[in-house]
């Protein structure tokens, strides 16, 4: 008997896991699938981890449409899922008096778009809210819809809670092609054998084109993807108060300064194509242009605050805008093609994509009901995914509470950020659970401070081999053939034997 | 939550904490506890299994573990309490710890006088930039010397090492020993970082290949490392185009600089010096914080253990005459400064008082290699006080300039003192 879904999810990244979440409401038997060791490891791992208002997408385009849509439903989303999101507001700064028509034109569009909360800031009141702010700043838009969050996490809830509601989540497993029917997806080839369903949803971020293409979709459709490079600074050096955009550019928001959920204040990204779906290098010019980006808005901010660099790369897509009168050829795609049956197509799912994800998971439930799936409501359903200890963000009585349940709360693994052996253990036995030294970084955010895992490397590598049973040589940073270890030393080669 | 008194609490179990706690001991203190991250005393001593410790002290020369256990056998012999597998989550200003631990839960600690001797931390990949992809098997060469020497583990098999740091020169050697190949270290300057001897016995003497003013342009490989490109640079770090080579490896390991690890010091308002990242402190290694000193490599890196082991004594000294009220603040304290082509001294403070006493070694490091005979001096109102000779100075290399009792009159009621290296 083959294995048969009624939904089959293709990627585990922010938008995958975020529909996953919303169709385990109803009664629908859902996989969803990820080649990777890990949801969410790509996109959705390195970006700016913001919410956006709504200000900057082309009236009239389905981005304007999913971001205003979506930026509300962050709050409720946050509460239900119980993952870090504040909603801070932010700042778009013109720098010399030459910037100040691009805040009009910003504060106009995000006006039709439908953005409330937006306000002129004078220069003398930008100075009082963020005294590191360059002097020569001549006004700002505040928008006070705008948030942070940590994007990772918000996936990995939105996966568990999936999980909770009876959804399934297969890692390591590859999609190679549809199985049709005339002009119907009635399943798929993966490298771990073929899965049968009635829904087939494309939610494969950089490799969007390559699976659409597959289902005999949109050939004209093309992925490029931009990388975006970026540096993280210490936060005892550099404390930004909020989110500064710098006035947008035609390519791009600009490189911006940020304070993050997390404390640490990062700068970037930058905006260049390239070809390669995988090549998330970091490049000399590119750190470069980052840091002087930055420090055109917060010019205290010195190259010896950087803990941390990292690149991302945006799916952007080439798909005209659809509606009548608006050019625009960089839009998201969120669609049940007439032509392909049983087919959900989401693609060029770039900048708001983050925000605009609890919209386009949304959508994808309406665009299945519109095709006539009945969509019941489960009874049991649960929208709670309980809140995972955090021993960093906990109050003195409460930690007091956990190490009395459970004495491992009370060890640090992680000196800079504060992270215990009990969380890591705990994200070991997870619903969505860590198998590897990244996969417990992304969930416990150890690892991320001064000290960049030079302390705690060895000591969670050594947790995990114990945890899972398994030697410390199997131990891998990212899954494949990323293992941390060659072998064992002569000596202990010698004891072990 | 239980609340501990002691005389004297010593966060971190090094060298410099171990021989803290034990002066504090023998100069009056009753009550000591050391707290201990990790499972052991000795700090990073335990895995510093090479030898070259304990010439200047024991006239021996020691692995590190052999050198730990005699201070750690003393502490034990003098009644010294201790904490194991305990973390310092928070420090107050009034010498009031926060510390959690699996057996103990979370405990709070009150010191009446305190010792800072945190160690330092390796500098990382992003404090020096490095462009290239991200894959596994970019290690500092420290926790590849914990996987070595105390896991049992070998990170790789063919390796490239970034900086001439003495840890990074030391693994060098170690990784040979045990069947890998390093394939070169690199250093950006035109000198060495670390101890020329190092140099001799870990990269000279396996056939190890040096290349001065050299780094990595690019890390290659996206599941583990699979090559390194180099490239030369000139005087102003800018990589030479042409120069550019792809070498083949599974490892890079950095050994990019030390960073004293200050994260308690700054929670409780210690003043750092923004050159060697520690605290200021004075020949008691007290720092601005009353009651609070600091011991060891957390005020800056020095290169010798030995030296560590003399800061502790003199910081443990200080907190014992702390805790029993016969410290007193000194009436006037004179500024050491770094002169000409000095880019620090330690202690930046010196009291008076002190100096009447004992010798105090003024330690700093020089801002630029010297390869030839130098004069050490120590100038106060525009006269010479004393100077050393040395056959070179390299920025590697601490240099130790010993003031006297006998210099007391004559520099009590100065304001400055400033220390110049200049060719002979």
């Amino acid at each position: 008997m083959p294995e048969t879904f009624d939904v089959i999810i293709i990627g585990g990244g922010v938008v995958g896991c975020m529909t996953a979440r919303f169709l385990s409401r109803y009664q629908l038997d859902i996989l969803l699938i990820e080649k990777r060791s890990d949801i969410g490891s790509v996109t959705t791992a390195a970006n700016t981890a913001l919410i956006h208002p709504g200000y900057n997408p082309v009236t009239g385009s389905l981005k304007a449409k999913m971001n205003i849509i979506a930026n509300p439903m962050w709050t409720q989303l946050s509460e239900e899922l119980n993952f870090s999101f504040d909603r801070c507001g932010d700042y778009v700064i013109a720098i010399g008096k030459e910037e100040l028509p691009m805040l009009d034109i910003l504060f106009e569009r995000g006006k039709r778009n439908g953005v409330l909360g937006m306000h002129s800031i004078s220069t003398d009141e930008m100075h009082k809210r963020e005294p590191l702010i360059n002097p020569k700043v001549s006004g700002a838009l505040f928008a006070e819809t705008g948030g942070m969050c940590d994007p990772f996490s918000a996936t990995i809830a939105s996966a568990e809670n999936a999980i909770m509601n009876g959804a399934q989540i297969r890692m390591n497993t590859k999609f190679q092609g549809f199985i049709k029917e005339k002009n119907r997806i009635v399943g798929i080839h993966t490298n771990t054998g073929d899965l049968y369903c009635r829904w087939a949803i494309n939610a494969a971020g950089l490799y969007s084109d390559l699976v659409m293409h597959d289902a005999g979709v949109r050939p004209d459709f093309k992925i490029t993807p931009r990388k975006g490079e970026y540096l993280i600074l210490d936060r005892a050096e550099s404390q930004l108060q909020s989110v500064y955009f710098p006035v947008p550019s035609d390519v791009s928001k600009g490189i911006l300064a940020t304070s993050t959920i997390h404390g640490n204040s990062i700068l970037g990204p930058t905006a260049r194509n390239q070809e390669d779906r995988e090549d998330k290098s970091n490049s000399k010019n590119g750190l470069q242009e980052v840091l002087s980006g930055g420090r055109k808005l917060i010019p205290s901010i010195m190259p010896q605050h950087v803990i941390s660099i990292f690149a991302g790369l945006r799916a952007g897509g080439n798909a005209s805008c659809e509606t009548p009168g608006v050019s625009y050829d960089h839009d998201f795609i969120v669609e049940a093609p007439s032509k392909v049956r049983g087919f959900i197509n989401l693609g060029g799912i770039e900048s708001p994509g983050l925000t605009s994800s609890p919209a386009i998971a949304q959508r994808v439930v309406d665009l299945l009901r519109d095709a006539g799936e009945l969509l019941i409501e489960k009874r049991d359903w649960n929208p709670i995914r309980p809140a995972r200890p955090s021993f960093r963000n906990m109050s003195k009585v409460e930690r007091k509470k956990w190490i009395e349940k459970d004495p491992r709360y009370g060890r640090i693994v992680c000196r800079c950020e504060n992270v215990t052996e009990g969380e890591i253990v705990a994200e070991i036995y997870s619903l969505v659970p860590a198998r590897t030294y990244d996969a417990i970084k992304r969930r416990t955010w150890l690892g991320t401070g001064r000290c960049q895992g030079g302390f705690d490397l060895p000591r969670v590598t050594e947790i995990l081999a114990r945890e899972l049973g398994v030697s410390q040589l199997v131990i891998s940073k990212k899954g494949f053939q990323s293992r941390l270890l060659e072998r064992p030393t002569k000596s202990m080669g010698e004891f072990r034997e | 939550m239980s609340n501990k008194v002691y005389d004297v609490v010593v966060v971190g179990s090094g060298p410099g904490g171990l021989a803290a706690a034990i002066s504090a001991k023998k100069n009056g203190a009753n009550s000591i506890l050391v707290i201990e991250r990790d499972i052991e005393l000795g700090g990073i001593l335990l895995q510093c299994i090479h030898n070259g410790f304990g010439v200047e002290i024991f006239k021996e020369d020691l692995p590190g573990p052999s050198y730990a256990q005699r201070f750690i056998d003393e502490a034990l012999n003098l009644g010294i309490e201790s904490l194991l597998d305990t973390m310092v989550l928070e420090a107050a200003p009034d010498r009031r710890l926060t510390v959690t631990s699996k057996q103990n839960g979370l405990q709070e600690i009150q010191a009446k006088a305190l010792i800072f001797a945190m160690g330092c931390r390796e500098r990382t990949r992003a404090q020096v930039q490095l462009p290239g992809s991200r894959p596994a098997g970019v290690y500092t060469a420290g926790t590849a010397q914990r996987w070595v020497n105390v896991e049992g583990f070998m990170p790789g098999k063919r390796f490239v090492i970034l900086g001439s740091g003495d840890i990074g020169m030391i693994m060098a050697r170690r990784l040979t020993f045990e069947g890998a190949k390093v394939e070169r270290v690199l250093e950006i300057m035109p000198y060495l970082s670390g101890l020329t001897r190092n140099y001799v016995q870990c990269l000279h003497d396996f056939d190890i290949p040096l290349q001065l003013q050299h780094t990595v342009k690019r890390i290659i490989g996206s599941e583990r490392v699979e090559a390194i490109e180099t490239v030369a640079v000139n005087d102003h770090w800018e990589h030479i185009p042409g120069s550019e080579e792809i070498i083949p490896c599974d490892t890079l390991l950095l050994s990019v600089g030390l960073i004293p690890e200050n994260e308690l010091s700054r929670q409780v308002g210690v003043i750092l010096d923004p050159v060697t990242g520690g605290p200021v402190v004075d020949s008691y290694f007290h720092t601005n914080i009353d009651g609070i000193f600091a011991a060891g490599n957390v005020v800056h890196v020095y290169d010798l253990v030995d030296w560590v082991t003399k800061a502790g004594y003199a910081a443990g000294k200080g907190a014992a005459l702390y805790a029993q009220g016969k410290l007193g603040n000194p009436e006037h304290t004179i500024q050491s400064s770094a002169g000409k082509n000095v880019r620090y001294v330690v202690p930046q403070k010196i009291d008076p008082r002190a100096l009447t006493q004992q010798v105090i070694p003024l330690q700093m490091r020089v801002t630029h290699p010297i390869e030839s005979p130098v004069w050490v001096e120590a100038v106060v109102n525009e006269e010479r006080l004393i100077r050393r000779s040395l056959p070179y100075a390299r920025p590697g290399e601490m240099i130790t300039l010993n003031l006297k009792p006998n210099l007391a009159g004559k520099i009590k009621s100065a304001s400055e003192i400033k220390i110049n290296i200049i060719e002979r």
